[in-house]
């Protein structure tokens, strides 16, 4: 079984990665990007009989940083 | 005085970081990451800065969740002393020492230079050689040291008195202008510039010099 993590900046913290890619779009003639935030997505490759739990606490002792991330758990 | 220096892989202020603490008077022991204690009668561990572990994830996580940091830890815990300085500063935040976090420079470039540092507070051994609203010049070397902290966390390190060191002019982006704080009890401080490479007339300057300095004579007479 597999877990994908989403991890995303939260908001109100400044992505100043996702600025910077909002501008090359901009130069590239795409208009209408009003904003980009950049996160990240974590693949796991699990034990059979791993709990969403468990996950979950993976994302809180590691994965994510909660003092300015938040991340979200799908299990596939 | 016994310092400890934590040596990860891609740490590369390990040695200048021990150097400045010998030249001062200290005792110096090294300590390599995957140990679990740190040596008997330690009064100060030396996080040093570098790039630990790649900065894979984030920069300083790894680190922070390898066996000698419980060491780490456990030291602060019991009152002992801890200096982190840049990479050793992400790494206090990652641990939880330090509240906040330090974010990618606002803008996006890696900075090595001489900055302007004020000195916020003589209160705590690691400042006591310096006089509170003094200026200090020396080098930063990072990326990621765009000091964050919510609005609250940000008023309870003003309101304690525990911002040490703000930039003359933020170049990262930090809030508030912080370059460096301290722990509620005030023995640990986190830095991003690196004052133990301005530590010794080679190094173009000495402004560093009484952090170890001072060190030594607080901690010996503890």
């Amino acid at each position: 079984m597999k877990a994908r993590v989403h991890v995303m900046l939260k908001n109100g913290v400044l992505d100043p990665q996702g600025e910077a890619v909002r501008h090359a779009l901009g130069a590239l003639g795409f208009d209408g990007v009003e904003g980009v935030r950049q996160g990240k997505v974590i693949e796991l490759d699990l034990a059979d009989g791993t709990s969403e739990a468990q996950v979950k606490d993976m994302c809180e002792k590691l994965l994510a940083n909660t003092v300015i991330e938040s991340y979200s758990v799908e299990m596939i | 005085m016994h310092a400890a220096v934590v040596v990860f892989p891609g740490s590369n202020c390990d040695r200048d970081l021990a150097v400045a603490f010998e030249r001062a008077g200290a005792k110096v022991s090294m300590v390599w990451h995957k140990d679990t204690d740190m040596p008997k009668g330690v009064d100060i561990i030396g996080v040093p800065g570098g790039f630990s572990f790649g900065d894979y994830l984030r920069c300083g996580a790894i680190a922070a969740n390898s066996p000698i940091c419980r060491s780490v830890v456990a030291h602060a815990e019991r009152g002992g002393y801890v200096l982190g300085v840049c990479n050793g500063f992400q790494i206090l935040t990652e641990t939880g020492l330090l509240p906040g976090v330090l974010l990618r420079n606002a803008g996006l470039k890696y900075i090595c230079k001489p900055v302007d540092l004020k000195v916020e507070t003589s209160d705590s051994a690691f400042t006591t050689g310096y006089a509170a609203g003094s200026t200090m010049t020396v080098p930063i070397a990072h990326h990621d040291g765009n000091y964050f902290a919510d609005d609250e966390t940000l008023a309870r390190l003003k309101g304690e008195d525990r911002v040490a060191f703000r930039y003359a002019e933020n170049p990262n982006g930090s809030r508030d202008d912080i370059a460096g704080i301290l722990s509620d009890n005030r023995r640990v401080l986190g830095m991003m510039p690196h004052p133990e490479r301005m530590a010794e007339k080679s190094h173009g300057g000495t402004d560093g010099a009484a952090m170890f300095t001072g060190l030594v004579d607080q901690l010996a007479t503890a």
